[in-house]
């Protein structure tokens, strides 16, 4: 027969990898699947902002004129950095419901992951690196993009993909410890996408400023998390942004980051060991 | 290293799901290098008691050891010296055979280049080297079964957890399988198996416990079982469905113990062609009859009350 089988009895060659590194073998195995599926999901990952600067940016932004409502400057130039955070956000969600679910209900593999010595929470860690790894590469393409278009007007664009990227995660972190949580077949997630993301990526000033909403529903603005992301990102690319208000913004981001790693850790392992 | 050092040992071992208790306190060890079977029927817990054993699932109650270790505390460890074959197949069918192998191979810790090379030996193993670079979705259930088990094979296991090897295949792909886990046991790896086929555990193990309702109702090797809870042969009386009933009484004295099963009675008995003569002898006229030898089978039924295979 094989090799294998001629040999005598030996210790395993597995062993346990330190966590970090068993983080990154599993993104290394999303990795391989990537490459085979790649075309299946680059409009919802990389393709996405980018449709949206079209249309929005440059296609309904030649009928805006630069005035108080826009901050004085061009159309484009307002709505380049929030459309970014608004589809990087759509993205992270998309991304942490259905496939996160299939992991454990339909796909299953997450059940071959736990049968070895990668553990839980690592497997976690792992998914939420890799839809940040592909938030950063929608980010990259779309930087290039929105400056060819002549989208950005100062060297804090910059800033723009580190923040929006810090949003697309930090909305995916508690959404994939839903995920986790759901027993269902997934229409929740279609349930979500349509009274939360969608208004939120209407109403949360990626598009015209927040203060033009009827004054009872802004608070519904102010609490989602594309309105702090929004407001960081425009202050970086047009200027003005000032110190206290930016780190508010920031701390409610990293908040929700963190809370959303401390729930899907827990949702991930409450799932798997059983 | 003793080849009796039971490599594997449970002790009051419990598994409760919310309030229902699916493992209800099963003593059990596993010696290094042996063959070891969970035999039960649905629902009896082998895969529950083989996923705690798997260090998949964290028990209830009582005491655990695999590889002298607890799996409570070093769960990663031990998963990282055992091959898991889990009841359902779990292989990632938008990856090719050899990219399953790979992938799987590289959360053990191993190098690139020996995933590469054990890819490579394990498709031989599991005989889909031609089919090395085509997806598995389109594989057969039989060829992903053997994919699964080469799977858990990637890092050289200690112990082997088979759950339900061969359910699905086809009897050819099942003799294969035997054979090539006979062929891992003369190599000094342990095997848990589970099953409801009798032939399986009499053709695999070398010591088994049979499991109904949570519990372990008996333990030895399979030849052992049969001695010590059936006769050396069995005479089969099948009537016409209820027919049966009006025979109990006519044979009860020919053997040991009668069983009543719906289309047929069971005779235990030392000699099933003397009972058959006589049982003609008294007018007993069955549909037709059959002289065997006792098999797991029958150490089930007696067991249980219950046959194992419908
Ligand atoms: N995750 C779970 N939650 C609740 N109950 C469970 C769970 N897993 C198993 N059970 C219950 O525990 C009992 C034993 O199940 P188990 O899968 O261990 O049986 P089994 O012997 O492997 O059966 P089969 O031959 O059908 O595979 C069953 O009644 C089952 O419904
Ligand atoms: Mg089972």
């Amino acid at each position: 027969m094989t090799a294998t089988l001629d040999r005598p009895t030996a210790a395993a060659t597995g062993s346990v990898v330190g966590a970090w590194r068993a983080v990154w073998l599993r993104v290394e195995g999303r990795w391989t699947w990537y490459r085979r599926h790649w075309t299946a999901s680059l409009l919802a990952s990389g393709l996405q902002p980018v449709l949206f600067l079209a249309a929005m940016g440059i296609g309904f932004g030649s009928q805006v004129r630069p005035g108080p409502l826009t901050d004085g400057v061009p159309y484009l130039a307002y709505v380049a950095p929030t459309i970014l955070v608004s589809g990087l956000i759509t993205v992270g969600v998309t991304e942490a419901g259905l496939p996160v679910l299939s992991g454990f209900k339909w796909k299953q593999d997450y059940w071959a992951v736990a049968s070895s010595p990668v553990s839980s929470g690592q497997l976690f860690g792992a998914e939420l690196v890799w839809i940040a790894l592909r938030l950063t590469f929608g980010a990259a393409v779309y930087l290039v993009v929105a400056a060819v278009a002549g989208g950005w007007t100062s060297a804090g664009a910059l800033l723009v993909p580190p923040i929006a990227i810090l949003a697309g995660v930090a909305c995916a972190a508690p959404v994939m410890a839903f995920a986790a949580t759901t027993k269902g077949d997934g229409h929740v997630f279609a349930a979500v996408n349509r009274f939360v993301v969608m208004p939120m990526t209407l109403f949360a000033g990626t598009f015209f400023p927040v203060e033009r909403l009827p004054l009872p529903v802004r608070p519904l603005a102010w609490i989602s998390p594309l309105w702090h992301g929004n407001e960081l990102v425009r202050g970086a690319a047009l200027g003005g942004l000032r110190w206290w208000p930016a780190l508010g913004h920031l701390a409610v981001l990293v908040a929700l980051l963190v809370v959303g790693i401390a729930l899907g850790r827990r949702a991930f392992q409450r799932r798997l060991v059983v | 290293m003793r080849s009796d050092e039971a490599i594997i040992s449970g002790t009051g071992l419990v598994k409760r799901f919310a309030d229902f208790e699916a493992v209800r306190g099963i003593d059990f060890q596993v010696r290094r290098g042996e063959a070891f079977g969970f035999l039960g029927p649905n629902g009896a817990g082998k895969s529950s008691t083989m996923r705690m054993v798997s260090c998949m699932s964290p028990r209830s109650g009582g005491e655990l050891r695999v590889l002298g270790m607890d799996p409570d505390r070093k769960g990663p460890a031990i998963r990282a010296r055992i091959g898991v074959v889990p009841q359902q197949d779990n292989l990632d069918l938008e990856l090719t055979v050899r990219q399953n192998l790979q992938v799987y191979g590289r959360y053990f810790g191993l190098t690139r280049k020996e995933v590469r090379a054990k890819a490579v030996e394990l498709m031989e193993f599991a005989r889909l080297t031609d089919r090395a670079d085509h997806d598995v979705q389109p594989l057969s259930g039989g060829m992903k079964r053997r994919l699964t088990i080469a799977r858990a094979l990637v890092n050289d296991p200690e112990v082997l957890l088979l759950d339900e090897p061969t359910t699905g295949l086809d009897p050819q792909a099942r003799h294969l399988l035997w054979e090539k886990l006979f062929q891992l046991k003369q190599r000094g790896v342990t095997l848990i198996i589970t099953t409801h086929y009798m032939d399986e555990a009499e053709q695999l193990c070398d010591r088994l416990v049979v499991m109904d309702g949570g519990k372990i109702v008996a333990e030895g090797s399979p030849a052992e079982l049969i001695t010590r809870y059936a006769t050396r042969e069995v005479l089969e009386l099948r009537f016409p469905p209820g027919d049966q009933h009006a025979a109990v009484d006519k044979v009860r004295d020919l053997a040991e113990r009668v069983e009543v099963l719906p289309d047929r009675l069971l005779l235990y008995t030392e000699d099933g062609d003397a009972a058959t003569t006589r049982a003609h002898d008294r007018g007993v006229r069955p549909i037709s009859t059959l002289v065997r030898r006792s098999s797991l089978e029958d150490v089930f039924l007696r067991l249980t009350g219950r046959t194992l295979v419908d």
